[in-house]
């Protein structure tokens, strides 16, 4: 019973940080069908101008602040300087476009940084928290909050202010959208700027967990992003099911199964998942434009 | 101004020397090296860059071997086997050189091994896995010691305080495989068993589910964890998350100030096999490797503002070894300097102390690890003599 438990905190640990990454593809998803690949970039930007700036003095949560300004200046600049002289492009030359933006902030991010792993303290210190014969850190308690704060801000957004509905119809039909006024290039740009708060967001809250370094997003980003299709892309409460859900298969499976075959038997479930339901859990159906 | 005058031609000399260098090449002796600068192997082939450029000037400064200046040339493979090999390729045919440093990884090294074999030009590697020199090739020498002997550090320190039943935990990229295979080889003989085993992806954050199972295994007396990078970082912290009090080894993989860092005062009584150098300032001022170790621990601290590491210091092995077989066979002549390189005896490095043989293209012994453990935040030697 004991182990059972422990392997839920540590599919918990893990899927909280799948689930935080995750959210950060669905607002750019929603806004202009594009999947930013550049998502684990931000992970990792969030994360280590965290570590640089309290490593240089600066008080680690005036550090995650500045980090979080940073990242989102990036998502900016990667919105004006890459996707928006592109706008006519489709949304595949788009995802390319972000893949190479990715790939040039992982490489920047090494002469900026350094190649070393790095970690943050723990804001609520390393003592595991004893439930029943198993632990849980603190911190993974943490990350599972910041997953959910962000959902409820994100769907407060979205359903209830002006700025989120916009986004929607930006998303629905962009020519529609601007013949009501809206200006939808700086809609997409907020998109950006939003999720780029988001992933750095996820990055300075799962450091202390998962450790940093100039190419943590990669990998973070592919789990987050399976995490997402899983949970059906664009869909903010999907995106931290799939996430908690890809935590528990690879706990569950390295506890029970074999610890070789963990993420083989996490990727078949959601093979399968998807053969069964194409839109991912909780995602809408793609009605088709006319 | 006498001397700056002087200075300023030797320096216009030497310009000359570089822009007519095409024609004369004999007038410089060419070095190659092929690391892994860039990419996921960036922090082993980092410091072997600095490392090398760093003596390479300094020798040259002191007017180079044999009268001849060295002249090095380093190409980045991104830690990619296959650049590496055109790497290799390019540093025969266009630049002509006459030793080679280098292959900052295993898979680099046996991508080359081909290419320096068939042009016989001797190759000295900086990788760990005992492949590349075991079966012995006639060109091909290395300086790092192999996973067999941190794997055989392990299980004498194991036997001697007792513990002969154990559970692995590994990683799944190359060097913790190739670690753990040699573990699981060698265990029988050094009277260990190995009763249980689990992995884990290079990119996992949480390893409690395996330590769980160990934890559950009757009649594990310790833990040894073949591992690289972060993992075994985070192993250690769910290893104190869970509670679990038997002794726990780290391989060599880790051995840097870094992994203490990373793991925090969960990395207390961890043990682990390293190389001298990490623990310069600890070594008695009677051990032989302590001035080597030392003065090149200062000078890379003075010319990087970094601290060593012990993969740096396998280059500056790499280098020394090669400077003094050249300085032996009195040239650069490829085949003279293998011979030279074989003849090698008794070198105190940082790595170790070599002996090469025609047997033995790597010359250490288990002397060449001590057994460290981690105690408030920093290293401490633990006696070979005692448990």
């Amino acid at each position: 019973m004991a182990e059972t438990l422990q392997f839920f905190f540590s599919g918990l640990t893990v899927g909280a940080v799948y689930a935080l990454v995750a959210l950060g593809f669905t607002l750019i998803y929603n806004a202009s069908d594009v999947i930013n690949f550049a998502q684990g970039e931000f992970v990792m930007l969030g994360g280590m101008t965290t570590v640089f700036l309290a490593l240089a003095g600066v008080p680690v949560p005036l550090a995650a602040l500045a980090a979080v300004a940073v990242t989102v200046a990036v998502g900016l600049a990667l919105h004006r300087f890459a996707i928006e002289p592109a706008r006519g492009a489709s949304a595949v030359a788009l995802i390319m476009i972000t893949i190479g933006a990715s790939i040039f902030l992982r490489g920047a991010a090494q002469v900026v940084f350094d190649k070393r792993f790095h970690s943050l303290p723990h804001p609520f210190g390393t003592e595991p928290i004893p439930v029943g014969g198993a632990a849980i850190l603190p911190q993974s308690l943490v990350v599972l909050a910041g997953a959910v704060v962000i959902v409820v801000l994100l769907w407060q957004f979205i359903d209830r202010t002006l700025l989120g509905k916009a986004v929607i119809a930006t998303a629905a039909n962009r020519l529609a959208a601007r013949l009501v006024g809206i200006d939808t290039r700086r809609i997409v740009g907020l998109s950006f700027a939003v999720s780029a708060a988001i992933g750095a967001i996820a990055g300075i809250l799962v450091t202390p967990i998962t450790l940093t370094s100039y190419d943590v997003g990669s990998l973070l980003a592919l789990k987050g992003f399976a995490a997402a299709m899983l949970g059906g892309i664009g869909s903010a409460v999907g995106a931290v099911l799939g996430g908690l859900l890809l935590g528990m298969l690879e706990a569950f499976s390295a506890g029970y199964i074999s610890s070789k075959y963990k993420d083989a038997v996490a990727f078949l479930v959601i093979l399968a998942v998807l053969l069964a339901m194409p839109q991912g859990l909780l995602g809408r159906g793609k009605v088709e434009r006319v | 101004m006498n001397t700056l005058k002087r200075t300023a031609a030797a320096a216009a000399i030497g310009f000359a020397a570089l822009i007519a260098g095409g024609d004369h090449a004999s007038a410089q002796v060419k070095i190659g090296a092929v690391l892994s600068v860039t990419g996921p192997a960036s922090f082993l082939g980092d410091p072997e860059k600095k490392t090398l450029e760093m003596y390479v000037e300094e020798i040259n400064r002191k007017g180079g071997v044999n009268g001849q200046k060295l002249q090095l040339v380093v190409y980045d493979d991104g830690g990619d086997a296959n650049n590496a090999r055109t790497f290799a390729t390019r540093l025969v045919e266009e630049d002509k050189i006459a030793a080679m440093i280098g292959g900052t990884t295993t898979g680099s090294t046996l991508a080359m091994i081909p290419v320096f074999e068939e042009a016989q030009i001797p190759f000295i590697s900086l990788a760990g896995a005992i492949q590349i020199v075991e079966p012995v090739r006639k060109w091909v020498f290395k300086t790092p010691h192999t996973d067999k002997m941190a794997c055989e550090k392990i299980f004498a320190d194991l036997k001697r305080r007792d513990l002969t039943r154990i559970a692995l935990i590994s990683g799944t990229e190359a060097f913790s495989k190739s670690m753990r295979d040699q573990c699981v080889a060698v265990a029988p003989k050094a009277g260990i068993t190995i009763l249980h085993e689990e992995s884990y992806g290079p990119r996992d954050s949480d390893m409690t589910p395996q330590l769980t199972n160990i934890r559950n295994k009757a009649g594990v007396q310790a833990v040894v964890n073949p591992g690289f990078g972060q993992g075994p970082a985070i192993v250690t912290r769910n290893y104190r998350q869970l509670g679990i009090a038997l002794p726990l080894y780290q391989s060599h993989g880790v051995a840097s100030k870094q992994f203490i860092e990373l793991a925090g005062p969960a990395a207390e009584g961890v043990r682990l096999p390293a190389a001298a150098l990490l623990v310069a300032d600890k070594l008695a001022d009677n051990d032989p490797q302590k001035p080597v170790v030392v003065n090149y621990s200062r000078a890379y601290l003075n010319k990087t503002g970094q601290t060593v590491s012990t993969f740096g210091g396998h280059a500056y092995d790499g280098l020394m070894i090669l400077v003094g077989a050249m300085e032996r066979a009195k040239g650069a002549d490829k085949a003279k300097v293998r011979d030279e390189i074989e003849r090698t005896k008794g070198y105190v490095g940082t790595g170790g102390i070599v002996n090469m043989s025609q047997a033995d293209h790597m010359g250490l012994d288990l002397s060449a690890f001590r057994m460290l453990e981690i105690k408030n935040g920093d290293w401490t030697l633990v006696p070979d003599s005692s448990s």
